[in-house]
């Protein structure tokens, strides 16, 4: 029954049991089919799958450096056009990989407007190599690099936006999605490589071993992020939100306190001041996109 | 057709007439002339290649490391800071086995910065995996570019090759090139014919990684792939010979070193000057010839034994230093000679675009006569 | 050559490597609770979750990694984690 499995990621990978991102691999090749070239960046998706020779992944796929894949995907893309083919060509790499060293070659592919879509699947570190912070780390979050401390409370900068620094690169289809949420991923990545142009599509994808819960919680980890306002399912057609999933928000507690990554804010005393940046945070996010869901004949949503 | 052109033009040239499908162009003096030229052939539709303007070396070659495994025929130009900024890609192209040829006009290295040539940039690379082929003059710069394609896409090869030629001293120098002809260059160069490829119908993993189990075997096989270009370089050569009267089968080539008494090793354009200086010396009665490297990777260890296995002395002329250490081909000559009792001898010179005259070399030999070597060679003491 | 040229590899070999051996609890599945919403298959990371011809749902213990995914996301509760015993 495994061999006529429909599935184009293999069983056999060597993901930790829960992994957000196995998981996006899944969704990814559900959402692109057969008819698709992967252009993969170093990482944990590329670790997990691709030991030689097993590999988990049933589509062309290829992998050459940490900081790349973008610009591999525009060479395959202009190599497809010229040989008169058809495959869909997809980048993948996870944040480490596009939201810093990968940049130059992601901006350099989405200003020449190659027909490609990248995906990143965010888990907010550099999990790989052992949970160290990137620019997608957010705010307060603990990693190796930026580990809480007597003097630091971990992770100083805010998340990167990448999906508007991508729109502003003239994107005609950017979005963000979760892997709590798996048929909206299937849709967005379906309408991304539908989409003539570079398109990108950011996954949440929480992740046990770095972020510090059971690996059961995954998805449950993932709805909470969004429904705290930490985390925004939107779509950008052409720089214009829309398509915005609301919620009816809850206080960044019921989040944070469940990740180990966040435990300094609750331990030895809880860090009011910190957890209030934080809720800061959601609030503006929840006002820049509007994420939150206003009940006819109910008074509108207060959050502490 | 013979012509006066500029090398890079003619260059340029060579490489339109072996029909690459995608260009990745990144702009470096001394190269510009070559991609700029392309570009217009892209432009009039003398060219029919996707042509990308890419936001770096870096990018350059990976567009092309992208292009190669999805089954394509690809190319790119750079030099010194350009081929540095690859150095990670250089490897991965290689490792992967993907035949992509890329034209080094060659330039010294910052910092200092300099534009001016040396070949620092292309021997500092010489442990990546790429073939290496250097010329002498526009018309070697010119059919090497054929030669490598065919060598670079053997199935027993399948490795990138870089075509080195030295910046401003070639690219930019007008000279007489035997232009061949677009179905000359057909019938030496049929299309490129991958063994694998990126693609739907026949999924492949390409660039997994290697545990310690298997990782040796990777570099063997890469090793003995390098080796096996020998062949493939001999065949190819003499089958242009064949063709188009201009054999470069031989790895190394000897001028006037059949009784010579002193060899001067050099690599590039060099050569040309090397050859007017021992034409001097000869008339002057010196016994002085010239080994001259075609190709240094894979490093003709056996070709320069066999041709200087009668010389009293060598020495090496080196436009780069292993700093630290001493000019790398001297090095690799050197241990090609192991166990041979004549002095090889090496010298550092024209780093940086310094001008190498015809009594620069005559110096040498007598300075290789009275058994001084290993030294930079031209200091200018007044401004140290 | 018996190695993949330049490391490279068809599909295939990653089923040599049998996960299963990974777990600690797994999970056991009660087709009495199942609706068939089929959000089990969905979320799996393994996609090791397969479905029988009628319709109900079955864990490859081949690969299962025993995560726990699918009994916490169950919306009909049907499934529960049960130490195993080796």
């Amino acid at each position: 029954m495994a061999e006529t499995s429909c599935e184009l990621f293999d069983c056999g990978h060597r993901a930790c049991g829960g992994c957000g991102a196995a998981l996006a691999s899944r969704l990814i090749l559900k959402a692109t089919g057969k008819n698709t070239i992967i252009a993969a960046a170093t990482g944990c998706m590329e670790v997990f799958s691709t030991p030689y020779p097993e590999t988990a992944w049933k589509v062309p796929w290829i992998h050459s450096l940490f900081e790349n894949n973008s610009a591999v995907a525009s060479g395959i893309c202009a190599s497809l056009k010229k040989q008169g083919r058809t495959e869909k060509v997809v980048a993948i790499g996870g944040d480490g990989s596009t939201f810093d060293i990968g940049m130059l070659c992601l901006s350099g592919a989405f200003e020449r407007g190659h027909d490609f879509t990248y995906i990143c699947y965010d888990n907010e570190a550099y999990m790989n190599t052992g949970i160290q912070r990137s620019g997608a780390t957010p705010y307060d979050a603990s990693t190796t690099t930026s580990p809480a401390g007597k003097c630091s409370i971990g992770n100083s900068r805010p998340k990167k936006d990448l999906p508007q620094i991508l729109a502003a690169h003239g994107a005609p289809y950017v979005a963000t999605a979760s892997i709590a949420y798996p048929s909206d991923v299937v849709k967005k990545i379906e309408k991304a490589i539908n989409t003539p142009g570079p398109c990108y599509v950011q996954i949440h994808a929480p992740c046990c071993t770095g972020w510090g819960f059971e690996g059961e919680k995954t998805l449950a980890i993932g709805k909470l992020a969004i429904e705290t306002g930490l985390w925004v399912n939107y779509e950008m057609e052409d720089g214009v939100v829309s398509r915005v999933k609301k919620v009816i928000r809850k206080p960044v507690e019921t989040y944070l306190k469940e990740q180990k990554r966040f435990r300094h804010l609750f331990k030895p005393t809880v860090n009011t001041e910190e957890i209030a940046k934080i809720q800061a945070i959601a609030d503006k996010n929840a006002e820049k996109y509007g994420t939150d869901l206003k009940l006819k004949n109910k008074p509108d949503p207060v959050v502490p | 057709m013979l012509e006066i052109t500029e090398g890079s033009h003619a260059v340029a040239k060579a490489v339109k007439m072996s029909r690459p499908q995608v260009i990745a162009a990144y702009p470096i003096t001394p190269q510009t002339h070559i991609v700029e030229t392309l570009a217009d052939m892209v432009a009039d539709c003398e060219l029919d290649a996707e042509y990308i303007t890419v936001e770096s070396e870096f990018s350059a070659l990976s567009a092309c490391l992208g292009a190669s495994a999805a089954g394509s025929r690809t190319y790119s130009a750079t030099t010194s800071q350009g081929l540095a900024l690859m150095f990670e890609v250089c490897f991965n192209v290689s490792g992967m086995r993907l035949p992509v040829v890329m034209t080094i006009a060659n330039r010294a290295l910052g910092a200092p910065l300099s534009i001016w040539n040396d070949q620092q940039d292309s021997i500092s690379l010489r442990d990546c995996g790429w073939l290496q082929f250097y010329a002498e003059d526009n018309q070697e710069a010119t059919d090497l570019h054929y030669i490598a394609y065919k060598v670079a896409e053997n199935p027993e090869v399948l490795l990138p090759a870089f075509v080195c030629f030295d910046g401003f001293i070639l690219s930019h120098t007008y000279e007489p090139v035997d232009m061949l002809i677009q179905e000359d260059v057909d019938r030496f160069l049929p299309p490129y014919k991958p063994v694998q490829k990126l693609d739907a119908a026949d999924p492949i993993s390409f660039g997994m990684y290697a545990t310690p189990e298997y990782y040796l075997e990777f570099r063997y096989e890469h090793d003995q792939a390098m080796k096996r270009a020998k062949n493939a370089i001999h065949k190819a050569g003499k089958e242009f010979g064949e063709m188009f009267g201009r054999d470069y089968s031989a790895l190394v080539e000897g001028y006037r070193l059949e009784d010579a008494e002193t060899a001067i090793i050099a690599i590039g354009s060099l050569c040309g000057t090397v050859k007017d200086a021992i034409d001097e010396m000869r008339t002057a009665g010196k016994k002085v010839g010239l080994l001259k490297i075609r190709c240094f990777r894979p490093f003709p260890a056996d070709e320069i034994r066999d041709a200087l296995s009668h010389v009293k002395r060598v020495a090496v002329l080196d436009k780069n230093i292993s700093v630290g250490a001493k000019g790398a081909v001297a090095i690799e000559v050197r241990d090609a000679l192991y166990g041979k009792t004549m002095p090889v001898l090496g010298y550092v010179i024209g780093l940086g675009g310094r001008d190498v005259r015809i009594s620069d070399v005559k110096n040498i030999v007598s300075l290789a006569e009275a058994g001084k070597g290993d030294q930079f060679y031209g200091l200018r003491l007044e401004v140290l | 050559m018996a190695l993949g040229l330049g490391c490279s590899s068809r599909p295939g070999k990653a089923r040599n490597n049998k996960t299963g051996s990974w777990r600690v609890f797994k999970p056991i599945f009660d087709h009495d609770k199942c609706t068939k919403c089929g959000m089990c298959k969905t979320i799996c990371p393994e996609g090791c979750i397969e479905e029988l011809e009628d319709e109900f749902f079955v864990p490859n213990e081949t690969y299962c990694k025993g995560c726990g995914m699918c009994a916490e996301e169950c919306p009909s509760d049907a499934i529960t984690m049960e130490q195993e015993e080796k």
